[in-house]
């Protein structure tokens, strides 16, 4: 068929499944707007700043796996997209990102709303695209789809000057059933003699211990690893990223690592002999001070991409490959095995796991006036636990309370920033993840100081109808900050103090949606049921929290996984492992 | 240790910004960097020097294969290669100092390649070395201007570098 270049823009995105762009037009990209005003197929979503736009194709790409796609001007239409790029990048999430340019022959005359998106992308993207002839755009933009998904996934940036999309020029386009490219081609499968001496760690290891990340999550292995961790019967660890890749709720799960992980995982960590590490990146977030870092273990890593292994830690044993393919011909030699594992050994393992899970390393006041954020989380876990249930985060002490106390069941259920901690990336992301599943229950657990960021995307949720519940742990600070400052700047509260907060009842009113102020524990869950009750409708709750509330475990950047700081109220003998 | 590393490189606009960039977003030395079309016009090849402990090295390796528009690259380093760079070096050329000049050249198989009353031009090509000792040699005072290409190298034998 002859179709014009904005024609061209829209049938790919058709033929590459796409039901939701979200976007937000202007100059540049007005004649694919036009094209996409003239079909149903491609569905619109008008976000109110690119920002949104890009966040919440992230959120869709994180619940549903397919990728996000995005549609924004140039200039300032891109510059705003960049954060929810860069977001997307560090966590390896398939974003297209379509961008308007403008015409050819003003590429570089400092035209109006022009900027170099190519240059200002290039270190946040996978990779990235300046379509400069009509007849490369469809194979262009077929090709970042296939890049943006294959091996270790991210966003791709797709520019398109204007004049690239002529609606008054028309050529063939077909679509290519099948991308090939030969500087690019991902790895199928781990190397089955990695596999093997791997295997043989593991059968012979003591006190092992497996520590899995969002790769788990994006590489769709989460079956093949609770396989693995049953036949086993070793303990397991996911990062912030990784969270839902192992049930919360099995025994052989020991919780978050890291710096704000779990006692028991942490400590598992620090005492292991042999740790397998499976979709994970060993940020510094996880690892803490490098020398320290798993002191007695050979470590086996199984990852997508050959540059995540030793980059941060050496490894003894590297496995370069799809983690779902990996772990499941891991499982396979392993079942083969089974009676060879160190039973005996991984029985006092568990005894001496289970001394540091009695701890009780996150216990908090229950018994407090005030509303505890971990009682808040608690209490949200309580009412939507039996729902089919997604919860998107911003940043900050609601997220870390969040992933410390919602016990997540299933892959792609907890959505966050992990790697940029992008405040703002909340309340957007979570609109992508309510249109890919209309009929889940889909809350953001926010603070008042990220939510502000991105507040004008409940324009947006009411415009197109998405019912999400905002859960606002509001403590008046931006908390992690004010956290940091009482721990390693004397108290000096330094801007941390959100001053003039607006009425969010209000705010929430008036937008369209509905506001809620909650303020007592014992009025939590009532009012809760009530706000997840209404599911035709955006509940945006304001819970006043404990301002003076502390993220506890933690580890103090550049210490030892054993070095974590307990909640005040444990005695001193215990503080420090 | 320094490392040459040749690289194969799809023949696009921005594929050198992108080799540039991964080297200063994440602090590696780049101490030269050549680059020219191939035989085949869709590829450029690039050398490129950089020095870093092995660690450092492996995840340049790692980092540059993981450019999508990078085909094929090699760390010439790990086995038997040969390195050539050239020069081209205008030095004042009067009255007394042209025989000796020449002579020079001539012991450093070089050539006069410009001359004026006053000045040579000479071209010569070799090891990093032997350009540096060329200029020590002639001082600050005989040279105008200098310019070198950088490094290019291949592997000795039959194998090569290609798609």
């Amino acid at each position: 068929m002859e179709l014009s270049g904005a024609e061209i823009v829209v049938q790919a995105l058709k033929d590459e499944g796409v039901d939701y762009v979200f976007g937000y037009p202007g100059g540049a990209v007005l004649h694919i707007y036009d094209a996409l005003f003239r079909q149903s197929d491609v569905k619109h979503i008008l976000v109110r700043h690119e920002q949104g736009a890009t966040h919440a194709a992230d959120g869709y790409a994180r619940a549903t796996g397919r990728p996000g796609c995005v549609l924004v001007t140039s200039g300032p239409g891109a510059t705003n997209a960049v954060t929810g790029i860069a977001t997307a990048h560090m966590d390896s999430i398939p974003l297209v990102v379509l961008t308007g340019q403008v015409p050819t022959p003003f590429i570089g005359s400092d035209a109006f709303q022009e900027v170099d998106t190519v240059g200002i992308t290039r270190p946040c993207v996978k990779h990235n695209f300046l379509v400069k002839r009509r007849e490369d755009l469809a194979a262009t933009i077929h090709k970042a789809f296939f890049i943006a998904t294959t091996g270790r996934p991210g966003p791709v940036v797709v520019d398109i000057p204007k004049d690239v999309t002529d609606p008054n020029i028309k050529i063939p386009y077909e679509h290519p059933r099948k991308v090939s490219m030969r500087s690019y081609s991902p790895v199928e499968k781990g190397h089955p003699g990695q596999i093997k001496k791997a295997v043989e760690l593991l059968l012979a290891a003591e006190r092992p211990m497996v520590y899995t990340g969002g790769g788990v999550v994006t590489g769709d292995a989460a079956a093949e690893l609770t396989e693995l961790i049953r036949a086993t019967g070793f303990p397991v660890t996911n990062t912030l990223m990784g969270l839902g890749a192992y049930p919360a709720t099995d025994r052989q799960f020991l919780g978050m690592l890291g710096m704000h992980g779990t006692y028991e995982a942490n400590m598992a960590m620090h005492e292991c002999d042999v740790l397998l590490a499976i979709g994970a990146r060993f940020d510094d977030r996880v690892t803490g001070k490098i020398a320290q870092f798993c002191p007695n273990a050979k470590i086996i890593h199984i990852d997508i991409d050959p540059s995540s292994i030793s980059k941060n830690v050496r490894v003894d044993v590297p496995i370069v490959g799809p983690v779902k393919r990996v772990v499941h011909d891991m499982v396979k030699v392993v079942q083969e095995h089974k009676g060879r594992l160190n039973r005996e050994a991984l029985g006092r393992w568990w005894e001496r796991i289970e001394g540091w899970r009695k701890i009780d390393c996150m216990r908090y006041d229950r018994h407090s006036d005030s509303i505890k954020p971990q009682f808040a989380v608690e209490t949200l876990y309580k009412i939507t636990r039996d729902q089919d249930f997604y919860l998107t985060s911003d940043v900050g002490q609601h997220q870390m309370f969040a992933a410390q106390f919602y016990k997540f069941d299933k892959p792609r259920r907890w959505i966050n920033s992990g790697g940029l901690g992008t405040m703002g990336f909340g309340l957007p992301s979570a609109m992508g993840v309510q249109l890919a599943y209309p009929d889940a229950t889909v809350a953001c657990v926010s603070g008042e100081a990220s939510i502000l960021m991105c507040i004008q995307e409940l324009a947006t949720c009411k415009q197109h109808g998405l019912p999400i519940k905002v859960v606002l742990l509001n403590n008046g600070y931006m908390g992690m900050v004010r956290q940091w400052q009482e721990f390693f700047y004397g108290g000096r509260y330094s801007h941390s103090y959100v001053d003039s907060l607006p009425d969010f009842v209000g705010l929430a009113q008036s937008f369209g949606h509905v506001g809620m102020r909650i303020e007592k524990p014992a009025e939590l869950e009532d009012a809760m049921r009530e706000a997840f009750g209404m599911k035709d409708r955006l509940v945006f709750m304001d819970v006043a929290v404990d301002p003076a509330e502390n993220v506890y475990p933690m580890i103090e950047a550049g210490k030892g996984h054993h070095e974590m700081y307990l909640p005040p109220h444990f005695s001193s003998d215990t503080e420090l492992a | 240790m320094r490392h040459i590393i040749s690289i194969l490189i799809e023949n696009e606009a921005g594929a050198l910004s992108r080799v540039a960039g991964l080297f200063s977003a994440r602090g590696y030395n780049i101490e030269s960097l050549t680059v020219a079309p191939t035989e085949d016009a869709s590829l450029s090849r690039m050398t490129l020097v950089t020095t870093g402990s092995e660690e450092v090295i492996e995840q340049i390796t790692k980092q540059l294969n993981k450019l999508i528009d990078i085909v094929k690259l090699v760390d010439l380093s790990e086995g038997p290669h040969i390195e050539r760079e050239l020069m081209l070096i205008k030095v004042r050329a009067e009255k007394s100092a042209r025989d000796e000049l020449k002579r020079l050249a001539d012991i450093f198989r070089a050539h006069i390649i410009d001359v004026t009353d006053a000045s040579y031009i000479i071209e010569m090509t070799g090891d990093g070395n032997k350009l540096d000792a060329f200029v020590r040699l002639l001082g600050e005072d005989l040279i105008v201007e200098v310019v070198r290409s950088g490094p290019l190298a291949i592997a000795r034998g039959p194998k090569g570098l290609t798609i």
